[in-house]
């Protein structure tokens, strides 16, 4: 116990590097997370992300710096730091030939409780993450989001004070991932401290308490996500049009209305313009006026608020990794770029909702 | 929906000694028998498959090759190897799966024996092949083996497919670990081919001249004579000794591999 320390930070990471051959994939990385924090790491795919948490949580050495988890040194004493912590990766890892119950009963043993408290825990765990009516039946008749409830619950078995949650919710539909998103609430008040990485801002947003922007294995920014929205550019209005010929001719309308300097980027494959706005109603009520007078049909309004690439784009000066490397040529096969394209019509479609 | 209520926050956990090490593998091993006998698949690959082969060798075959009816006799020792080595392949798929879902990472950040997982495949392999041992050689004994082996034979003869399956097994861990979960499917073709060129169904003398090299050096050819000599009641003799020298080898390889390998072995 002389090495713990009670009161310092939960996480304390400092001049982290680790390379594959020529390829730095972290490239100094310096956070720390105070105790009951919620910290995400928010980045694109190949940021660094997912070697940060697998270095934290013993499975990969740095090249160089230091990591410590509640005052624990994980690179010299992996085998103590395993205590402070539970790691939830990006892949729901239970078994799906075992039940809900079974699972849990298993990481119970693992985790050396004692026999005498691990019936209650599977019950307790099973009752908080609204598993109960599924114990008994094997995993592989779990929908996505209960099995990443369970993936959680499994982690929680031995109450680890630090929590990894790495990309929790990619991949669930919009209504497991509110669920776990809750259940991550729930679990920061109760007095756990989670580091998160995600690729979705609103994620980000709605979670943490603290975000840490990691872009090619640095990271860019850190802050509360406020402080980090107000570096970025604010809201956009989308405007679509059924017209190829309206889409030209609505843009210059939308560049004479904005401020100078604005950027008003048309689309061609979704027949759109987007304009910055710092009042979308009397903006879209101007626009509106003009494109009628014009004789120009608008045939859907949305408004957009900063997405990830516009973070980006404002504190690096230059797109994401992601963006990157959906221009290179023949990249849309990669899963990478249909995720993002995925993404991006799920945040479309809430934004319609919005608007609505 | 219901809350968290984390009541027992500081839950009794207590630390790893040396009998805890024991307790994980056990753990892991009856989370490997789940695995076993709960998927069909699983089960016909461990049970059906086996009978099956020794049903095709001894009446579809056992005719052909020979009609005096020895043939089962000889061909028995063989089959039995034949089948220990492709119930012990399926362990490659299932380390595969471990690592492929992330669950290899999970448990190399518990506070346990990491490569208890590893030893959990292994207990579970060795169980079920001599589990699936028993119908292959009640088949075997219904179509007509007569082995001569007395109760010391038979004795030998398991503690020598012990040492078979936990030498095949190791292999197939680290085969797990390397290939991908489609790759480490397809190890079972070795484990299924490679007892064709040896002394274990036909004699070598009646194989092409080109294939005598081979098939009186590899490992199976030695590793079923012995067994063949054990279930007839006679001494193995030099036999043994190549035969143990090669399980010993390939258990080597197989169990040390696998442990570096498993070190480094991180998904994400």
């Amino acid at each position: 116990m002389t090495a713990t320390n009670r009161t310092g930070p939960a996480i304390d990471v400092a001049g982290l590097r680790k390379g594959y051959g020529n390829h730095a994939v972290l490239d100094g990385v310096d956070f720390t997370v105070a105790r009951c924090e919620i910290y995400a790491l928010l980045g694109p795919n190949g940021a660094g992300k997912t070697t940060t948490v697998n270095i934290l949580s013993t499975l990969v050495r740095p090249d160089a710096g230091e990591v410590r988890i509640g005052g624990v040194d994980v690179l010299a004493r992996p085998a103590q730091a395993r205590r402070m912590f539970a790691l939830t990766g990006q892949y729901a890892s239970v078994d799906e030939f075992q039940t809900g119950a079974e699972n849990l009963a298993m990481m119970a043993r693992l985790n050396h409780l004692q026999a005498s408290a691990r019936r209650t825990r599977v019950a307790e765990l099973l009752q908080a993450f609204d598993l109960s009516g599924a114990a008994n039946k094997r995993v592989a008749g779990y929908s996505g989001g209960m099995r990443r409830r369970l993936d959680l619950a499994v982690s929680l078995i031995a109450m680890p004070p630090v929590l990894f949650l790495d990309e929790p919710t990619t991949g669930l539909d919009p209504r497991s991932r509110a669920q776990l998103w809750s259940l991550v609430e729930e679990l920061a008040h109760t007095g756990t401290t989670i580091l998160l990485t995600t690729q979705y801002l609103d994620e980000a947003e709605r979670l943490a308490d603290r975000v840490g922007l990691i872009d090619d294995g640095r990271i860019v920014a850190t802050g509360t996500p406020d402080q980090l929205k107000a570096q970025v550019s604010g809201d956009h209005i989308v405007f679509s049009f059924g017209e190829r010929h309206d889409v030209l001719r609505a843009a210059e309308l939308a560049l004479r209305h904005c401020a100078d300097g604005a950027q008003v980027e048309t689309d061609e494959a979704t027949l759109s313009v987007r304009m910055p706005t710092s009042d979308a109603v009397e903006d879209i009520r101007a626009l509106l006026a003009e494109t009628a007078k014009a004789g120009i049909r608008v045939s859907d309004i949305a408004i957009a608020g900063p997405t990830l690439d516009d973070v980006f784009l404002t504190l690096t000066g230059r797109p994401s990794a992601q963006e990157r490397s959906d221009d290179a040529a023949g990249s849309h096969e990669q899963p990478t770029a249909g995720e993002k394209r995925a993404t991006h019509e799920e945040k479309t479609h809430e934004e319609k909702e919005k608007a609505a | 929906m219901s809350t968290i209520t984390m009541t027992s926050r500081g839950v009794e956990v207590r630390h790893q000694s040396r009998w805890s090490a024991g307790s994980d593998i056990i753990a892991m091993s009856g989370r490997e028998l789940r695995r076993s006998l709960r998927s069909v698949d699983a089960l016909v690959t461990a049970f059906a498959i086996p009978v099956s082969i020794m049903l095709v060798f001894v009446v579809i075959f056992g005719g052909a090759i020979s009609s005096d009816g020895d043939y089962v006799n000889y061909v028995v020792p063989g089959t039995l190897v034949l089948c220990l080595g492709f119930g012990a392949a399926a362990t490659a798929i299932g380390v595969a799966q471990d690592v492929a879902t992330g669950t290899v990472n999970r448990f190399k950040t518990l506070p346990v024996l990491g490569s208890a997982v590893l030893h959990g495949h292994v207990v579970a392999s060795l169980l079920r092949n001599l589990a699936a041992c028993v119908p292959v050689v009640v088949v075997a004994l219904l179509l007509g083996f007569r082995p001569a082996a007395g109760l010391s034979g038979w004795i030998d003869a398991g503690l020598f497919a012990v040492l078979i399956i936990l030498a095949f097994t190791w292999l197939s861990v680290l085969g797990g670990l390397l290939l991908s979960v489609d790759a480490a499917g397809s190890i079972n073709f070795v484990f299924l081919f490679l007892p064709y060129i040896s002394s274990g169904f036909v004699a070598v003398d009646t194989m092409p001249g080109w294939l005598h090299g081979f098939a009186d050096h590899q490992p199976y050819t030695p590793i079923i004579e012995t067994l063949r000599a054990l279930l007839d009641g006679a001494a193995p003799g030099a036999t043994l000794w190549v035969a143990l020298a090669w399980l010993a080898g390939i258990l080597a390889v197989g169990a040390v591999g696998s442990a570096l390998v498993f070190a480094r072995r991180v998904k994400g």
